[in-house]
């Protein structure tokens, strides 16, 4: 039986960005989830996607080494990698002269957590200037040049595939049971198809994080889940912000932010609600309600636009009863490491958190880290044929015609685009959307839905009927015409 | 590539105005269409009920759709099918396909005929979850219809528009059982007809002045929660129910597709939703004309077709530099109970036929345009279009704006 040197639990954006980090040396590494697809479980696929500068988390904490670290990985990560990432600045806006103050104290946090070029705008005139449809009662912001806004579910794609790339496994729809320990040593993980054995087990699976934690005998903490909701808007409105902009944050959350998405819609969430239920992503009249009076502060007006939303949705964040991410390795057992409660700045976080992991593992001597020679950085994204020049485009679709065939409507994606994706590990109809961006535009699927399913089937070789929306038990049309009325035949 | 007239868009508005432009004398019409056959949604509309009108006949869609796809063949109309269109400017289309990459159609006149979609689940944010199960109608609809897989057994249809009625005598007729059409309004959102035929002989029940509230189920829906509405809409607390169900079709609303017009800087208007028109169907943009659900979302095919009957003609016109444009346009813009009204400009120097959606149902309704009477109707219903011939007398020394307004009773 094969032994890996690590096994990583979860393919959210921690593991993932963990993953490609140890893929840089010598070690046999696993990446295991539950879920059919990398960035499906969690809040990775359902958060802001803002690459936060770092200036509110208490100096000192996990929170505030890792998320301005993290904040300068991600430019050239992102390059790298080729994930859509903009480096937008994002605004703290405040709507009074004594809340001004307040800014004034995050300044000074951010300057104790090393944020760079942060400045307070207090001028009404240049905040317009900046901001056009940010409310006129804003009377200041906080300017942090370095925060910008990243697709977080491509980032976490990109990281496993340029993990895959340099030798990484990855084993997904495995449920991890429990961490093994013998004698106070990691010796792998039992999974739903058997037990892997393993050197190092490092725990990334997010609200999950305390459960697995506990089988390993660590059980110091406990992961809740809080949910945030959030409207997304059709790319008309996406010029309705330049910047994430936020109130200022509340002792739980960073407030309800109005922010463009880097792909150019207009994204306002989240509210902050700790619930009970790890599985509850449903959303709430209230909640969404929540939202929209929270955006309206910063965004007066936006209320009105409201049939110009063309999502609603939630996410969970993993949040710790330690209040600040858990990054550990322990003695007792020793090869396990926690990567736990990694709630807001984790998106940001998750490449400084990376190196940490590695490094923890070179200093505890679990393993010996030897870089290889041939780490190959680079990850090409999928061509997206629309925004290529014309000459590049026709290259291409002369080359594969498939490239030619646009099958989205709203967002321009080619069937080319759709094979691709099912080549680099798509599976489902949400696996498309998430890499290709078909069935996230306007129509949210009403018309690319139809093809989407067909080249899936045609590709996997599956029938129509099983092909699912996210994985097993939730195939998109189960049943052939004529079953039913048959079966109710051969009952009668 | 080169036409006289490119037609955007091989539906019911299309296909008619690209068989018109040819028989005003347009030399080179070229239709282009992103799906693989020409048709628009005719060819997954497998009921009859189409072409009363235009033909006298009753038709299936695709059936009526061959009529015009035969007709257009005949008098050699070319078609561009698996093109999508990317780009458009007055004299210029650029599109994409398999076979001739990114390419530019240079055309002396454009009519944008490119439909409308279906408002998907979150414009109208219904809270709950979003697992596998919720559809739009007619994504439903061309699933079943053309590829014979279905949704679900235990359905909820929330919408009555024509299309949510048609799917529930669908889903019926295929063994699934519609445990509910549930309706925000306190009338049905489509047809009569499709009331009646499509639900109470089928024994489905129509809940109106109800709402789904909630989404229940992760992977696969579940079951949805319907509560009654009150009078400004907002659902009655005490009222929900939990209704069992592993898919809930959506027949919310129609949207006119325009954003490529938009983008082009055409003007719209925000009572349709769609580009603003005159009579010949010209948008603000000179050679660009439009027709179909992408001017305004119609009661029926038929006045689809006719709608695209006049922009083909006019483009075909305009090609030849013959086309009469209103010199002094007068404006008719919804007034009290209109929801909206097309053509938006007439000349007024010849009668027009006009479009009338109400925004409530009327009795004894009188139309009037400023303060002269119309025409009278015993009831007025949203989902039935009024469909009006204007005649020179009564636009007789109108000019400016007027108002088109109804009086009536509620009810």
């Amino acid at each position: 039986m094969k032994i890996y040197d690590v096994a990583i639990i979860g393919a959210g954006i921690t593991g993932t960005a963990i993953a490609r980090e140890l893929s840089k040396y010598k070690l046999k590494t696993l990446l295991i989830d539950k879920e059919v697809d990398i960035a499906f479980g969690g809040a990775t696929k359902a958060n802001t996607g803002i690459i936060h500068a770092g200036y509110d988390d208490p100096p000192g904490s996990n929170r505030a080494k890792y998320c301005p670290k993290g904040n300068s990985l991600w430019p050239k990560l992102a390059k790298e990698l080729e994930i859509p990432f903009k480096q937008t600045s994002s605004f703290v806006v405040v709507f009074n002269e004594e809340d001004v103050k307040e800014l004034e104290n995050l300044l000074e946090r951010g300057r104790k957590n090393g944020v760079p070029r942060l400045e307070i705008i207090h001028d009404k005139k240049r905040l317009a200037q900046m901001e056009p449809h940010l409310s006129p009662r804003a009377v200041a912001a906080l300017w942090a040049p370095t925060a910008g806004i990243i697709s977080p579910y491509e980032a976490a794609i990109a990281l496993a595939e340029n993990a895959r790339e340099n030798g990484v496994e990855i084993f997904l729809e495995t449920r991890v049971e429990r961490v093994k320990v013998e004698n106070g040593e990691v010796k792998g993980v039992e999974t739903s198809r058997g037990f892997i054995p393993a050197k190092v087990v490092v725990n990334a699976a997010g609200l999950y994080a305390d459960e697995i934690s506990r089988t390993a005998g660590v059980d110091y903490f406990t992961i809740h889940p809080r949910k945030g909701e959030y409207h997304i808007y059709d790319k008309r409105l996406g010029h309705l912000a330049r910047r994430p902009l936020f109130p200022t944050p509340t002792p739980i959350s960073k407030g309800i932010v109005v922010t463009p998405t880097v792909e150019g819609n207009l994204l306002i969430g989240p509210n902050a609600r700790d619930i009970s239920d790890k599985e509850d992503t449903s959303t709430t009249r209230e909640g969404l309600d929540e939202v929209m009076r929270g955006a309206a502060k910063l965004i007066p007006g936006i209320e009105k636009y409201r049939r110009l939303i063309i999502r609603n949705f939630a996410g969970l964040r993993a949040e710790p009863s330690t209040r600040d991410f858990i990054v550990e390795a322990y003695d007792d057992p020793r090869g396990f490491i926690n990567v736990a409660g990694i709630r807001s700045p984790g998106l940001t976080s998750a490449p400084a958190i990376a190196q940490a992991v590695a490094e923890m593992i070179a200093e505890k001597e679990l393993l010996k880290l030897q870089k290889k020679e041939k780490f190959n950085p680079y990850r090409k994204a999928i061509p997206r044929v629309v925004e290529m020049p014309p000459s590049e485009a026709n290259k291409l679709i002369k080359e594969k015609p498939e490239y030619g065939h646009i099958i989205c409507r709203c967002e321009h994606v080619s069937e080319g685009e759709v094979i691709e994706a099912i080549r680099r590990g798509a599976k489902t109809i949400d696996g498309i959307k998430f890499r290709t961006r078909a069935g996230m535009g306007r129509c949210q699927g009403g018309f690319c839905t139809y093809y989407v399913l067909k080249i899936l089937a045609r590709e996997l070789g599956v029938p129509e009927e099983k092909v699912t929306k996210r994985g097993k038990g939730s195939e998109l049309f189960p049943y052939k015409i004529k079953e039913l009325v048959r079966r109710d035949e051969n009952a009668s | 590539m080169q036409a006289d007239v490119a037609v955007i868009g091989a539906g019911a508005a299309g296909l008619a105005a690209a068989v018109a432009a040819k028989k005003a004398g347009a030399e080179e019409v070229l239709i282009i269409d992103r799906e693989e056959k020409l048709g628009g949604i005719l060819p997954q509309c497998i009921h009859t009920g189409f072409g009363l009108q235009y033909f006298q006949e009753n038709l299936t869609g695709p059936e009526y759709a061959l009529k015009f796809i035969e007709e257009a063949r005949r008098l050699g109309v070319k078609s561009l099918t698996n093109t999508m269109v990317l780009r458009l400017r007055p004299g210029e289309i650029t599109a994409a396909n398999s076979q001739q990459g990114i390419f530019t159609v240079k055309a002396r006149a454009i009519v944008f005929a490119a439909g409308a979609r279906e408002r998907p689940i979150g414009a109208i944010g219904v809270p709950g979850t979003r697992p596998a199960g919720i559809y739009t109608a007619g994504l439903a609809q061309k699933l079943m219809d053309n590829y014979g897989l279905l949704p679900g057994r235990e359905i909820v249809v929330l919408g009555s528009g024509d299309v949510g009625l048609i799917m529930a005598r669908r889903f019926a007729m295929e063994g699934a059982k519609v445990k509910a059409v549930v309706e925000i309004m306190p009338y049905p959102g489509g047809l009569a007809r499709n009331v009646v035929q499509c639900l109470e002989d089928w024994g489905i029940p129509l809940l109106l002045s109800h709402t789904v509230t909630k989404i229940h189920g992760k992977n696969r829906v579940e079951a949805v929660t319907i509560a009654k509405v009150d009078d400004k809409l907002r659902p009655i607390p005490g009222t929900e129910r939990k209704i069992s169900c592993d898919a809930l079709v959506l027949s919310v609303g129609l949207i006119p597709e325009i954003e490529l017009l938009e983008e082009a800087g055409a003007q719209l208007d925000p009572h349709t939703g769609g580009p603003i028109v005159d009579e010949n169907m010209e948008t603000s943009l000179r050679g660009v004309f439009a027709a179909g659900n992408a001017v305004c979302i119609f009661d029926s095919v038929d006045n689809v077709s006719i709608t695209g009957e006049t922009a083909g003609k006019a483009a075909a016109l305009h090609v030849q530099q013959k086309l009469q444009r209103p010199a002094k346009p007068i404006r008719i813009a919804p007034g009290r109970n209109v929801r909206y009204v097309v053509p938006q400009l007439v000349s007024g120097s010849r009668s027009v036929k006009i479009y009338v959606r109400v925004s409530k149902p009327l009795r004894n309704a009188a139309i009037m345009l400023g303060d002269k009477t119309v025409r009278r109707a015993p009831r007025l219903t949203p989902p039935e279009m009024v469909t009006l011939t204007l005649s020179k007398t009564v636009l007789e020394g109108l000019e400016g704006e007027v108002k088109l307004n109804v009086e009536g009773e509620e009810g």
